[in-house]
């Protein structure tokens, strides 16, 4: 079965091809294209005027890389939340365009745990992870128990990735910040305290927001406040997901989301990992950011369970929580 | 202290078996963590220690079962304290009948509202962290904890054990409700408040 999937919800716009092969994700194309502001952050209504002006190219260049025909695409899925409303729109109007005029079925699908069953899809050993998500606007850490995907710990104000774009924005960095975060913290020296703020297993940055900020217009050294910022948030994501894996007994921890790319986070889990004798996963890049693969991938999975979707149920939900989906597919 | 029978493994601590004096014991030891900088693993190992014995003994003033703390070692972050003989609540839970899943909840309640009373947040409010002896619910694992006496604080306290509930628990997630039941009856000022906090602490979450 292949399944051509579209990603759209927040800067990306996304189109995936994948097909199963012995119950494994094998990608066929995976093509991404990032609306990059000009400043300040993501305006939802100009990312998604940005998708919708690509939208129907990159889905012919996604069909081209796969090098399948159109009649080959068996099923058209797409994310439907959690995202920014007008992003949601623009990716499922094309997915509802496509899944009619080529008279396919449609699959909407959750974001985050498109992000987990990539993982799982196309890691050969990754078969129960306990997934750190970590991106702009999700912060969470989610885990399979008791038939669905449970959100063991998440952020209890901003995102990871909007904590250091939001400290880059007030430094004067473009977006997104974290790239310019990570190469500023190699050169730091000096350890600032700042806020460690976990309660359970959720986490809050905010205060350490403010005192990241508080140390810059004091005029201390960027690159440590850069280096304070990761060490510190990084620590307290790992302590967290080390939590969780106690927590739920697993022994497999998965990295996702575009924080992912951070060699300093991914150092710290791994480290975590090894000292806790699990195994350490994280999928490549392309398939880490946001991308159409995972959303045809987890499309796939759905209607092989024996899910259907008609185009009439389709709408997107902004708020579109991980552990509202009834996982089927798994035992 | 010779060799160490490693009892349970957490997240930042080992548990282990010990004798403190002919009494038998366990010794919580706080690992040192190499993916963090030392000056971070420095200041939570004995910010943690520190605290929670602290909370532990406050926790007691409360009418809170918790373990008797023997011996602080703040340099290897080592907390010696009782061994309690019992089962957590996170392994019976779900096997309970529903009179005695009720009354665990109630008595939850009962002694949140206790620690709260104090100005006692625990800080990482699950099953796991209560072990059922002698018909009375130990409190363990206070090294999240800290002072506090806000409303907000209370709410969020709560909210990790109604979520601890939902994920762990979740055939009976809406037992949280007789847990509620007991935090009112004891809480000595108006537990509606909090009530509402939990309310809008749950639609302050992403995506609620």
């Amino acid at each position: 079965m292949i399944c051509l999937g579209i990603e759209g919800t927040a800067h990306s716009i996304g189109i995936g091809i994948v097909k199963d092969t012995k119950g494994k994700c094998n990608v066929l194309s995976n093509i991404i294209k990032i609306y990059r502001p000009e400043h300040g952050g993501i305006h939802p209504r100009e990312a998604a005027n940005h998708h919708a002006t690509h939208v129907a190219d990159l889905i012919k260049e996604s069909i081209e890389a796969a090098g399948v025909d159109f009649t080959d695409i068996n099923l058209i899925s797409f994310s439907q939340g959690p995202g920014l409303g007008p992003c949601l729109r623009t990716a499922a109007t094309a997915a509802r365009a496509l899944s009619l005029s080529l008279n396919k079925p449609i699959m909407g699908v959750n974001h985050c745990v498109a992000h987990l069953e990539i993982g799982r899809g196309t890691i050969d050993d990754c078969k129960d992870p306990v997934l750190l998500y970590t991106s702009g606007a999700n912060t969470q850490v989610i885990a399979f128990a008791e038939g669905k995907y449970r959100v063991f710990g998440e952020t209890l104000d901003i995102g990871i990735g909007n904590c250091l774009d939001k400290f880059g924005r007030a430094v004067g960095m473009d977006f997104p910040s974290g790239p310019k975060i990570e190469k500023l913290a190699e050169k730091g020296k000096q350890y600032l305290e700042l806020p460690y703020s976990i309660k359970g297993m959720d986490i809050a940055f905010s205060g350490l927001l403010t005192a990241s900020e508080q140390y810059y217009q004091k005029g201390k050294r960027l690159e440590d406040i850069c280096y304070s910022m990761q060490e510190t948030t990084f620590a307290a994501l790992t302590e967290v997901t080390e939590r969780a894996m106690a927590h739920t007994e697993k022994d497999e921890v998965l990295l996702g989301g575009g924080v992912a790319s951070n060699k300093r986070l991914r150092d710290m889990v791994q480290t975590m990992a090894e000292e806790r004798g699990a195994r350490f996963f994280v999928p490549s890049k392309d398939l880490c950011i946001d991308n159409g693969a995972m959303i045809a991938w987890l499309g796939l999975l759905m209607y092989n369970s024996g899910i259907r979707m008609k185009v009439e149920e389709s709408l997107i939900d902004q708020r579109f929580r991980t552990d509202m989906v009834d996982v089927s597919w798994r035992d | 202290m010779t060799e160490k029978t490693i009892l349970y493994r957490g997240a930042e601590a080992e548990i282990c078996l010990s004798n403190y004096m002919g009494y038998k014991s366990v010794q919580k030891r706080r690992v040192r963590k190499a993916y963090r900088i030392k000056k971070i693993d420095d200041r939570l190992i004995l910010s943690r220690t520190k605290g929670e014995t602290k909370l532990i003994a406050e926790a007691r003033k409360q009418g809170v079962s918790v373990p008797i703390v023997y011996d602080v070692d703040l340099k290897d972050g080592i907390i010696t304290m009782e061994y309690i003989e019992g089962k957590r609540i996170k392994d019976i839970f779900n096997d309970l009948n529903k009179k005695e899943r009720i009354d665990i909840c109630k008595k939850i309640g009962v002694s949140i509202a206790r620690l709260h009373n104090g100005g006692i947040i625990h800080g990482d409010v699950t099953t796991s962290n209560m072990i059922l002896a002698n018909d009375r619910i130990h409190f363990i694992d206070f090294g999240l904890g800290e002072k506090n006496s806000e409303i907000e604080a209370k709410g969020v306290d709560l909210h990790l054990l109604m979520e601890a509930i939902e994920s762990t628990h979740s055939k009976y997630s809406d037992y949280f409700s007789y847990v509620l039941d007991g935090y009112k009856k004891e809480l000595k000022e108006d537990a509606n408040l909090v009530i509402q906090k939990i309310e809008e602490i749950v639609k302050r979450g992403r995506y609620r």
